[in-house]
């Protein structure tokens, strides 16, 4: 990142002579460390001061103190942890049901260009309506619910996945294919040893970004319907007006999904060996 | 940066490829499926098959949706909408662009505000709804707030990458030519970046329409193609239900084909894709 930024702006004469000296070559990695620091911290202390100068209302915006308070509470209490493992079994579940339909609805479109030109136009269409305007219909059919969540998270996940592993077949070069026949391999071998291997970073993509699909489809089926987990404390929250509860449940949120979205990317590039990553994205 | 960028540029090529064709020839068997699943439903609703007041027939579905255009309630709906997304997607798109380029172009800028941004968009973008009607309201303001929100992150993202991975070969050459800073910025790495600001304008257009129907959800207050479901689901009515998805689904289409189009003419102007 700062390699192609450099590139951009060529650096100042006068900062390379700077550079130079030892001193405050050490004097720039820090500031250079400490700069991202800056914002949140500026940001940090004119909310503190703003609260407890009583320019904004605690009501609407309560202090960074108290709402770290609360969030302290809800470890301490348990609340936190119950809510958590309630949202997580929902989205690892639906997740994986859902992406496991995927794959397997998306090798069989793959394989059969009839069953393809069958089924794909509908399911293109049914695509274009989002989980979102799913969720009353699913709610009249089957109640509001666990059986509701799990079928909208797997929804989300199952599209990006079926597309992702049909796109990975049609990527297969048909020569390989043609190796294949005439190596005599039956299609089972066929489909695991010569397309799946091929098409494992498409299809993986397609699990990565169906996380991040089922993720958002928990949290917006908990504000919508539920009675636990972390979307419905938010809701909670908000019912009593209690907005350190709804900024901590939300601070929750953001955190584990960065770090689910940080583990699959480790995985990613443990499997795939990091080939298909440009190398100018992996800086930092 | 790079993994949201990795992600979301991925998340483009899947929404933004042409959705698989099948080949012209054999078009007639897509509609084999949804005729039979047709059939079946209109039977088994008609011969009381399954004993069940949400198991409408799709002639009361067809019913509704002469009554609401008839009626002129869902352009109404409609039009709330539409207009709502219209303005949070060209205020989230202005300010995305103008904070794109920023973390794009100046390096300080990006090293100061980039990880706090990255930070930032990590929280899952629905669960911003209950904190923005706190602060604004269950109205108009509210909703116009949060799709801005929507449309911003996607056209941010893909606009610093699409400068910053401006191939460093390009600026070389650039160098050598003695561009001005001005020159360069406009004769090549606009240019070059094009295709992923464009790719990050057309993700806004489907997260604003994705974020119009949350919000209408959400903050459940005055009209909208999202608040026609949740009257549908309230009271039990599985036509009308019915009836606004399958309006939703065609308004997304629709958005994705003229986005499909406008970009096709712009890398056609630009002669890459």
């Amino acid at each position: 990142m700062t390699q192609s930024s450099l590139a951009v702006i060529p650096v100042d004469t006068d900062e390379k002579d700077s550079v130079r000296k030892f001193g405050s070559l050490f004097l720039l990695r820090m500031g250079d460390r400490l700069l991202p620091w800056l914002l949140p911290a500026v940001l940090l202390v004119l909310w503190q001061t703003g609260v407890d100068q009583g320019w904004i209302s605690p009501q609407v915006l309560p202090s960074p103190a108290f709402v770290l308070e609360t969030l302290v509470d809800l470890v301490k209490s348990g609340d936190l942890w119950l809510n958590v493992s309630v949202s997580l079994q929902r989205v690892l579940l639906g997740f994986l049901a859902g992406s496991l339909l995927g794959v397997l609805l998306g090798c069989v479109l793959g394989l059969s260009r009839q069953i393809e030109s069958y089924l794909l136009p509908t399911f293109n269409a049914l695509v274009q309506i989002p989980v979102l305007a799913w969720m009353p219909f699913v709610l009249l059919l089957v109640g509001i619910g666990e059986p509701l969540k799990y079928i909208l998270i797997a929804k989300a996940a199952l599209v990006p996945a079926t597309l992702n592993t049909l796109q990975g077949f049609h990527q297969v070069p048909p020569s390989f294919r043609e190796v294949a026949s005439v190596y005599g391999y039956t299609r089972r071998q066929e489909v695991f040893e010569v397309i799946l291997p091929l098409a494992a970073p498409t299809i993986f993509t397609g699990l990565r970004l169906g996380f991040t699909k089922a993720w958002l489809s928990l949290v917006v089926v908990e504000l919508v319907a539920s009675s636990e987990g972390l979307g419905f404390l938010i809701v909670y929250g908000r019912q009593l007006f209690q907005l350190d509860l709804v900024m901590a449940a939300v601070i929750v949120v953001g955190a584990i999904g960065y770090l689910i979205d940080r583990f699959l990317d480790f995985i990613e590039s443990r499997l795939m060996g990091k080939r298909h990553l440009p190398a100018f994205r992996r800086v930092q | 940066m790079s993994k949201f960028a990795a992600l979301s540029s991925a998340v483009a090529a899947s929404e933004t490829t042409a959705p698989l064709q099948v080949r012209s020839n054999g078009r007639w068997k897509g509609f084999v499926l949804p005729v039979f699943a047709l059939v079946l439903w209109w039977a088994s609703s008609e011969l009381d098959l399954v004993n069940s007041a949400l198991l409408v027939s799709p002639l009361k579905v067809l019913e509704t949706a002469i009554e609401q255009f008839s009626s002129g309630k869902i352009w109404i709906a409609l039009g709330a909408s539409l207009g709502r997304e219209a303005a949070g997607f060209a205020i989230g798109t202005f300010a995305g662009l103008i904070l794109g380029g920023l973390l794009g172009f100046v390096p300080l800028f990006n090293r100061i505000v980039g990880p706090s941004f990255n930070t930032f968009k990590q929280i899952s973008l629905f669960a911003w709804i209950p904190l923005l009607s706190v602060w604004f309201g269950l109205g108009e303001v509210a909703k116009v707030v949060f799709l801005s929100l929507a449309a911003l992150l996607p056209v941010v993202v893909n606009t610093a990458d699409g400068i910053k991975n401006t191939p460093p070969k390009l600026l070389e050459v650039a160098q050598v030519y003695g561009y001005t800073r001005w020159q360069t910025i406009t004769g090549v790495i606009l240019p070059a970046a094009i295709p992923s600001i464009f790719t990050g304008v057309y993700l806004a257009l489907i997260y604003s329409w994705l974020a119009t129907i949350g919000a209408e959800y959400l903050l459940a207050a005055g009209t909208g193609i999202g608040n026609t479901l949740v009257d549908g689901s309230e009271h039990f009515q599985m036509d009308l239900v019915i009836f606004g998805m399958v309006v939703i689904g065609l308004v997304g289409w629709l958005m994705n084909a003229l986005a499909r189009l406008v970009e096709r003419r712009i890398s056609l102007g630009y002669g890459r894709s």
